[in-house]
């Protein structure tokens, strides 16, 4: 029998900034009993555009993600934002156009963000790992709210043995990276990303995770700035077991 | 009133350095979100009634035309008036002119957002009327000659000092000795001055916080009390609300205000809800003798069928304002009009237009929680994301912002240039960064690096990487083998 | 010239489409007047809805007593006073008419409305609602709307029968009661605990306006017990 097969949708920010994070998520849907491909016509999901009301090319960049990614039997995306773009906002664009719609539904049906994936998928309960660490996480708010992301990635880290998980009483809160708005109202974004900050520091973690790589840079970038050494990761990172791989923001080797 | 709402950004940076302002946000953003969730939680169908008090609006929605009428027959039946007004100018004159013919020389408000949308004070005091507020963070504000900086907690930017300045510099005859250092004090001494000025007014001015076809009632829900002295003291009670304020019946009230609150304030009912209707009745020992209702349109019948219909069903309980990390940052003013938060984003630029108000859709990370908490369901952030599609297409948005948008899509429709043009950059900075793994200041990413570091990328992109035959393995052999 | 009535209407019927899609539900539910969602908490038997009443009032700041009927609200109301160092004065509502204070020589109690020197009013609430301890005044000759929000204090009579469950049952009754007639008074007050406010530095204060204590009486003359 062959493996059903995963299109993984690694994201613009991974694949440019952090390819440890994609390599991670691979990793860990084949050991899920999946064949991985990463289709090279892949850029990014839109969402920027998107976001900025120029939905024309949002259309033209979905279309373009659409065509290269229906063959798979599931799409995997290590980003609960990405993955909310796909698969709730794709739909939407194309209210006008009966047949791209249902070619963006059936890519959305089968499109889920990686903990949710692996959740459903991954094949053992045992401890595979073991982390010695005290993290906290970061609930993303387009997963959180679009996707549902809550427990997935919980009862996924809490197989991994010596990890304790230490719940910020904001971590439903944005970071305040918000795609573009982190540079278009950077003053604000600082601000709410300060307050994410200070309440990491109340945790008592000296690690942060969370399934988005924007929101993560984000608050990697102000806890660097601020000289803490808590140290930031994506959860796919961890769950994969990759200790070598320098934390978000902190030099090579 | 005038706003500013185009210098949004530099509004947004004074209020950023203001701590004190800081301050009073910092507690807000603590206080309300738990106090809803702990109402919440002590109503187990409260979600449920979330569901039917947004299928109440939207039935509303559908049938305004026929409550609307309805409403008016019943406050006819009950001996007031309605009088129907297009737009601000026509509802600030009406009120004036039944000021005028009431003889009234002082008018009590209570708090009323519709109000501060007309601006009727500024109106009713040019035409030698004076409008006296008298909600107790209204009353302040108003002293201040400042807008409302949130829509059910007006003086929430204001320290106790600030307060104390007001009534020292306002109150002329205020003993310079006597002790204004608490709260408490403060409110008598308010209280006591209102005291007077309701007694001695000539018009109640209130707002609604809905009106009932069934009955031609307006429902006026408060927690001080001042409403009920506004409406039953003076001899006129105007109450100035906009059409969509409309539910069918007495038990669709119920279900709304059994929402309001618990979103609001956490409170499981405000302590004052009051149904008005009509004028006071044969032997009654008070109540008004006059009762108008002044229903304003004001733009919204024109919002019927479009990407803002489903504002209509906003019932201005302010949850949406105590949950979002832009207003929880930058507070109500920073808004530059009377309405803020995700709420005001969205209402602003159909009201003052989107030239004026071209920021307020785009300053959103869109992170949802408004939409999670809004008691009437509305998708807030579906309709910022369409304001900014307005934006977008009648080329609002800045120049440069576009050109670089259009640009780099341009470039993420052609995958092979893409991965050229890209996999050349972060590698370039991949160099630059590996040193130290971020950067503290790049060109062109200021916006980032003002306040935070910029993490680096790795060097090779993930997908070149992968095409190359790199895996991965739990050893992490390939992070190690990465960009050598 | 078109009114302004008849524009905003015409614009309302032509965005609705009205012409083809006559308002039949919304007369139905002007008609039938279905209730939403009643939360299960009121719902209980009649002593555990007291009960709760009682406790909801209670949880924001108001006073709760109970006594068998009428004609001990003179003693408790002196008992309260005294209680809370207040002057033994009362305007109280024609609505109380049928009681008889002398048994208390040392109270005054006058009738009439509140005219903003008085410190205590006493009136009667037409109902309660147990869900959220909340009182419900009907304005008219023998209750009027000023005794409920002018002095400081204010004390509410209600008879433990007249506690429902939620407010769908008050509204219920009160059309019940009008026989088919015209059912709203001038004013339904619904009052939840004492005023307050949080507006100076979101500091709760009692008595902001409203009066800063309210003190429920509850005659128990025919509650099941
Ligand atoms: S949009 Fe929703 S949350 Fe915001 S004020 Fe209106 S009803 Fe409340």
């Amino acid at each position: 029998m062959t493996q059903p097969s995963v299109g993984l949708f690694v994201t613009c920010l991974v694949d440019l900034m952090r390819p440890a994070t994609g390599f991670a998520a691979a990793e860990l849907i084949e050991a899920a009993g999946f064949r991985v491909e990463v289709p090279a016509a892949q850029t990014c999901c839109g969402q920027p555009a998107y976001n900025s009301g120029n939905t024309e090319d949002t259309r033209a960049i979905a279309k373009q993600v659409i065509a290269a990614f229906e063959g798979f039997d599931y799409v995997v995306v290590p980003s609960g934002s990405c993955g909310g773009t796909l698969r709730k906002h794709y739909p939407e664009l194309f209210a006008a156009d009966a047949a791209w719609q249902a070619r963006a539904e059936s890519l959305a049906d089968k499109t889920f963000e990686l903990t949710q994936f692996l959740q459903e998928h991954a094949k053992s309960n045992e401890k595979l790992l073991a982390w010695e660490v005290a993290a906290t996480y970061h609930d993303s708010c387009s997963g959180l709210r679009e996707l549902g992301i809550k427990g997935q990635p919980r009862e996924l880290l809490s197989k991994v043995d010596g990890l304790s998980l230490i719940e910020g009483q904001e971590a439903e809160t944005c970071c305040g990276f918000g795609g573009l708005f982190c540079v278009k109202y950077g003053d604000i974004s600082e601000e709410i990303v300060s307050a994410k900050v200070a309440d990491i520091d109340k945790t008592g973690a000296d690690l942060v995770l969370g399934g988005d790589l924007g929101c993560l840079m984000n608050i990697a970038g102000r806890l660097k700035r601020l000289g803490r050494p808590t140290e930031v990761r994506h959860v796919a990172e961890v769950l994969a077991g990759m200790r070598d791989a320098p934390a978000i923001g902190e030099p090579d080797g | 009133m005038d706003s500013t709402t185009r210098q949004f950004k530099d509004n947004a940076r004074g209020a950023l350095d203001d701590a004190q302002l800081q301050n009073a946000l910092d507690k807000l953003g603590r206080g309300f979100p738990l106090k809803r969730l702990e109402a919440a939680a002590r109503l187990p169908e409260f979600e449920r009634l979330r569901d039917q008090a947004r299928e109440i609006k939207n039935h509303v929605l559908d049938n305004l035309d026929f409550y609307l009428e309805a409403f008016e027959a019943k406050v006819e039946a009950a001996g007031g008036q309605v009088h129907w007004c297009a737009d601000a100018d026509a509802a600030r004159r009406t009120i004036g002119e039944i000021c005028k013919a009431a003889g009234a020389k002082t008018v009590t408000k209570s708090k009323s957002m519709i109000g501060e949308e007309i601006a009727i004070n500024d109106y009713l005091e040019n035409e030698g009327i004076e409008p006296i507020e008298t909600d107790l963070g209204e009353y302040i504000i108003q002293l201040r000659r400042e807008p409302p900086s949130h829509i059910i907690a007006p003086a929430i930017h204001l320290s106790m000092g600030q307060v104390e300045e007001t009534f020292r510099e306002s109150h002329a005859d205020l003993d310079p000795d006597r002790a204004l250092d608490e709260p408490r004090k403060l409110l008598e001494e308010a209280r006591t001055r209102l005291r007077d000025r309701f007694l001695g007014a000539d018009v109640g001015l209130t707002g609604a916080n809905m009106l009932i076809a069934e009955t031609g009632s307006n429902v006026l829900v408060t927690n001080e009390g001042n409403a009920d002295l506004t409406y039953s003291l003076p001899r006129v009670h105007i109450v100035i609300a906009s059409l969509e304020k409309i539910v069918p019946t007495l038990e669709d009230a119920s279900t709304i205000l059994r929402v309001l609150a618990r979103s609001a304030t956490g409170q499981e009912m405000s302590v004052y809800t009051t149904f008005c209707t009509g004028v006071r009745r044969p032997g009654d020992l008070d109540g008004p003798e006059e009762y108008h209702v002044v229903l304003l349109d004001n733009g919204r019948s024109k919002l019927l069928g479009t990407e803002s219909h489903e504002m209509l069903r906003c019932i201005r309980c302010g949850a949406c304002l105590n949950h979002c990390p832009v207003y929880r940052s930058v507070g109500g003013h920073a808004y530059g009009w009377v309405y803020s938060g995700p709420m005001g984003a969205v209402l602003i630029p159909g009201l003052i237009g989107m030239d004026e108000a071209a920021h307020l859709p785009n300053a959103s990370t869109l992170c949802g929680r408004c939409e999670q908490v809004c008691p009437m369901r509305i998708p807030l952030p579906r309709m910022l994301r369409a304001w900014r599609h307005k934006l977008y297409e009648s080329r609002r948005t800045g120049a440069l912002g576009r050109w670089a948008l259009e640009g780099w899509a341009w470039l993420a429709r052609r995958p092979r240039l893409y991965r050229l043009i890209m996999g050349l950059g972060v590698a370039g900075l991949g160099m630059l960064g590996r040193r130290r793994g971020r950067f503290r200041r790049l060109p062109l990413a200021g916006g980032w690096t003002g306040g935070r570091d910029l993490p680096a990328p790795e060097g090779d992109t993930f997908i070149q990487q992968w095409h190359k035959g790199a895996r991965g393995d739990a050893s992490g052999e390939r992070l190690r083998r990465r960009g050598r | 010239m078109t009114l302004p009535r008849d524009q905003i209407l015409g614009r309302l019927k032509s965005a609705l489409d009205r012409e083809n899609r006559p308002p039949e539900a919304a007369r139905a539910r002007l008609r039938d007047r279905p209730a939403g969602l009643i939360p299960e908490r009121g719902q209980g038997a009649p002593a555990d809805r007291l009960a709760l009443f009682a406790a909801e009032a209670e949880r924001v700041e108001a006073t709760v007593a109970r006594i068998p009927g009428p004609a001990a609200l003179p003693r408790e109301v002196a008992r309260y006073l005294a209680e809370t160092n207040q002057p033994p004065a009362l305007r109280a509502a024609q609505s109380l008419a049928d009681v008889d204070w002398s048994s208390q020589p040392m109270l005054k109690v006058t009738g009439g409305t509140a005219d903003g020197a008085d410190n205590c009013s006493i009136s009667r609430a037409f109902g309660g609602v147990a869900e959220t301890g909340t009182l419900v005044f009907l304005s008219g000759p023998d209750n009027p709307t000023t005794l409920n929000f002018v002095p400081p204090t204010h004390i509410a009579v209600i008879r433990a029968a007249d506690i429902a469950g939620d407010y769908e049952a008050v509204w219920a009754r009160l059309r019940a009661e009008a026989g088919g007639g015209a059912y709203m008074p001038r004013t339904v007050n619904w009052v939840t605990g004492p005023s307050r406010t949080a507006d100076i530095e979101q500091t709760l204060l009692l008595g902001a306006h409203g009066p800063q204590r309210l003190h429920i009486v509850i005659l128990d003359d025919d509650a099941t017990p």
